[in-house]
């Protein structure tokens, strides 16, 4: 009996020794002593995202391996079920060692909620305040300090054409119009041919017609001072922005709401049903996995008016507070963050790198234009995508830009999105 | 008193750990919901400020739950409408000793086994909203391709990409899969009503009209009541149909309030997201409660 008491104080003694050495401070964390396992939370299950994140895995493999990735994936389309597992695991206080979230103003409810680790001392020592452009730095720093690390970008303001399409009214593929009221004009040829000119599908892919219209017709400082309040919603500029998106509806698919999520919309420009669909650049995996030939069958273009702007969104990963293996998740950040990293999970998943030093030769036609076009454009946000507004923003836009659909009020969207604006902007 | 104990306390026993579960997962929850309605922790960033009603009010002002609403109560009335004339008109059908009775039950009754998300996929195809005479009319398909090639092109319409009365084509899918429920319902109360009284009522020389209005009607109006709750308080709870038919949960078009509760809990606007699951569950409870209140009293008799 003695024996016993004696042998529970000890380990009594032992586990609470143990709890005092846990927790060493982020700063400290040294990702080349990490071990264990690094549970990595994402929404990459299936598809191109899934072989992607594997490539990237096995990078991590090779450069730390005494780590062990552990796949918190979740899936579900852009996140929906995966932000619901994730905030339930915040609040629980049960973080994982690093998660996935759009880089931009959707982290801000993570930042406000005193959930995220600041990274700005990362970036100092990984050396990435010179690998990634200055204009992405911007738009990645809330306050002064950067609380992500951005694996991959993506472009929203890209048009895709089927060549025979255009050819057929008498357009030419190589030459697409220089802004808005030039390719309205070309969408009368189509018209008049018989095919639709633009394809959209549902709500998302709305909103993200419209941020194209609004950048094209506001200008890069115009679209970002919607944002951060130093344009004015209820201008006449913002009015002619309206108009042109209603303009811009007059020449899509009456069918668009009943579209499932953007490949069908994608799918009727690459079958000849549509001439042309604004979409992420997400839309040239499918274009090459079915097939066609960029230049033959199909082309891209910077959405007409937008020329010089790359409207970017960017998948990252943070460091939550309490990770429970900060070690290896600084591992992980410095993998993603790193010129082989970048470069396998890109070249897999259809995106382009952040950083400007990863050599192109790997990358396919249109990501090393997309790559040439991220290091000398002026860089926005997205808005349909989390990156210029946090998400309840962008919600009620979404449904105002959805009403409008019907009726297409421009004087009662314009409204809405004054009102709304108004009221997160405070 | 200890008598007392000894008659109610296996029975209490028995079904305490029931009662534990509700108290915690129902009312204990509900009581949390409404808690958090009455925050205002409108984003991911924890705030649990007391503003009492003012969500509620905001809600009841603002003219997109306004809208939510309205479509509710198209979609209550379509839906009660189509299933209870389907429904009786089967039964009634039925009922009179048809031909392979049997089978035909079986048939109209076989929809309600389908799941919603299921059966929804199927019609959002053919609620697809593209018609022959619009812009890129060769691609149209589902029921508006059906309706054309049988020569009643006319009959085309959006469905439910229409903003003011596109919730009642998402009645149809509804009406489709649980009218053979109402029959069933009316099949049960027919056959409740005894034969003597009709051969009475012809006997006295009704009509049949009049047989029906004044004879089987009255009889049948527990039965009606009990598919007007039933089909009630499934059309104010309706969720997954809507959300399996429609691709993306937040269109203005097909809003009711419980996709619009699902489109305010995605976007992290929690406060909102419960005001609106309190707001259903009194609407619900006000079809619900005085329907129990009522076969309750009818028991006690």
């Amino acid at each position: 009996m003695r024996r016993i008491a004696m042998l529970a104080s000890v380990a009594a003694a032992g586990l609470l020794l143990s709890a005092c050495g846990g927790g060493s401070a982020v700063e400290d964390a040294n990702p080349s002593e990490a071990s264990g396992s690094v549970g990595v939370f994402t929404w990459w299950a299936d598809g191109s995202e899934k072989v992607g994140l594997d490539a990237l895995v096995d990078i991590f493999s090779e450069q730390y391996p005494n780590l062990k990735f552990d796949n918190l994936a979740v899936a579900g389309g852009a996140g929906s079920q995966a932000k619901s597992v994730l905030a339930a695991n915040l609040k629980s206080g049960n973080p994982p060692d690093s998660f996935q979230a759009h880089a931009g103003a959707e982290l801000q409810d993570y930042i406000a909620a005193d959930q995220l680790e600041d990274l700005t001392s990362f970036y100092e020592e990984a050396k990435l305040n010179e690998a990634f452009p200055k204009d992405l730095l911007d738009r990645l720093t809330v306050d002064g300090k950067i609380y992500s690390v951005p694996s991959n970008i993506h472009r929203a303001n890209v048009v895709w054409a089927n060549v025979d399409v255009l050819k057929k009214a008498g357009l030419d593929p190589a030459k697409p119009a220089a802004d808005l009221d030039a390719w309205f004009a070309d969408m009368d040829k189509i018209k008049e041919s018989g095919a639709t000119p633009l394809a959209v599908a549902g709500t998302w892919t709305q909103v993200q017609l419209f941020e194209n219209i609004l950048l094209a017709s506001l200008g890069a400082e115009g679209y970002n001072g919607l944002w951060d309040g130093t344009t004015d919603w209820a201008s006449a500029d913002v009015t002619k922005a309206i108009e042109n998106y209603k303009k811009a509806l007059s020449y899509t698919n009456s069918d668009r709401d009943t579209l499932s999520d953007w490949g069908p919309a994608t799918q009727l420009v690459e079958d000849g049903a549509a001439a042309y669909n604004v979409m992420g650049d997400w839309a040239e995996a499918k274009f090459s996995q079915d097939g066609k030939k960029p230049g033959e069958d199909y082309v891209y273009f910077p959405t007409p008016g937008t020329d010089g702007v790359f409207d970017f969104l960017a998948d990252s990963f943070t460091l939550p507070k309490d990770a429970p293996n900060a070690d290896g998740s600084k591992a992980w950040l410095t993998t993603i963050s790193s010129v082989d990293g970048q470069q396998a999970f890109n070249a897999a998943k259809g995106s382009i790198p952040a950083r400007t030093d990863v050599p192109a030769d790997k990358f396919g036609e249109y990501q090393k234009s997309a790559i040439e076009d991220f290091s000398s454009d002026t860089i926005v946000s997205s808005l349909a995508h989390g990156a210029a507004v946090p998400v309840a923003w962008l919600n009620e836009l979404s449904t105002a830009v959805s009403k409008f659909g019907g009726p297409q009020d421009v004087a009662a969207l314009q409204d809405s999105a004054a009102s709304i604006a108004k009221k997160f902007q405070q | 008193m200890f008598k007392k104990v000894k008659t109610w306390g296996p029975a209490l026993a028995l079904i305490s750990p029931t009662l534990v579960l509700l108290a915690v997962f129902v009312y204990a929850l509900i009581a949390e919901n409404v808690r958090i309605s009455m925050t205002n922790q409108h984003t991911a960033r924890p705030s649990s400020d007391f503003v009492g009603m003012e969500n509620y009010f905001r809600l009841f002002g603002d003219a997109d739950f306004q809208h939510a609403l309205r479509n509710l109560l198209l979609l209550t009335v379509v839906f009660l409408a189509g299933t209870l004339v389907f429904g009786f008109l089967w039964a009634w059908i039925l009922e009179r000793p048809a031909f392979g009775e049997g089978f035909f039950r079986s048939v109209y009754l076989f929809p309600m086994a389908v799941s919603f998300i299921a059966s929804g996929v199927v019609w959002r195809w053919l609620l697809s909203s593209l018609q022959t005479d619009q812009s890129g009319g060769e691609r149209t398909t589902g029921l508006n391709r059906l309706l054309d090639s049988v020569g009643l092109g006319f009959l085309q319409n959006s469905w439910w990409s229409d903003p003011n009365w596109g919730i009642a084509a998402i009645a149809v899918p509804a009406i489709w899969q649980l009218s053979g429920y109402v029959m069933a319902l009316f099949l049960a109360g027919f056959r409740g009503i005894p034969e003597e009284l009709r051969e009475a009522a012809r006997i006295d020389g009704c009509s049949e009209w009049k047989l029906y209005r004044h004879v089987i009607f009255p009889q049948l109006s527990p039965v009606m009541l009990s598919a007007v709750i039933i089909i009630g308080h499934m059309s104010l709870k309706l969720f997954d149909l809507i959300r399996a038919i429609v691709p993306d949960a937040n269109t203005y078009d097909i809003q009711v309030p419980a996709t619009m509760m699902w489109v305010k809990y995605i976007g992290s606007d929690y406060a909102d997201s419960a005001a609106i699951g309190t707001i259903m569950l009194v609407l619900v409870a006000l079809v619900v409660v005085p329907y129990l209140i009522y076969t309750s009293r009818q028991e006690k008799r």
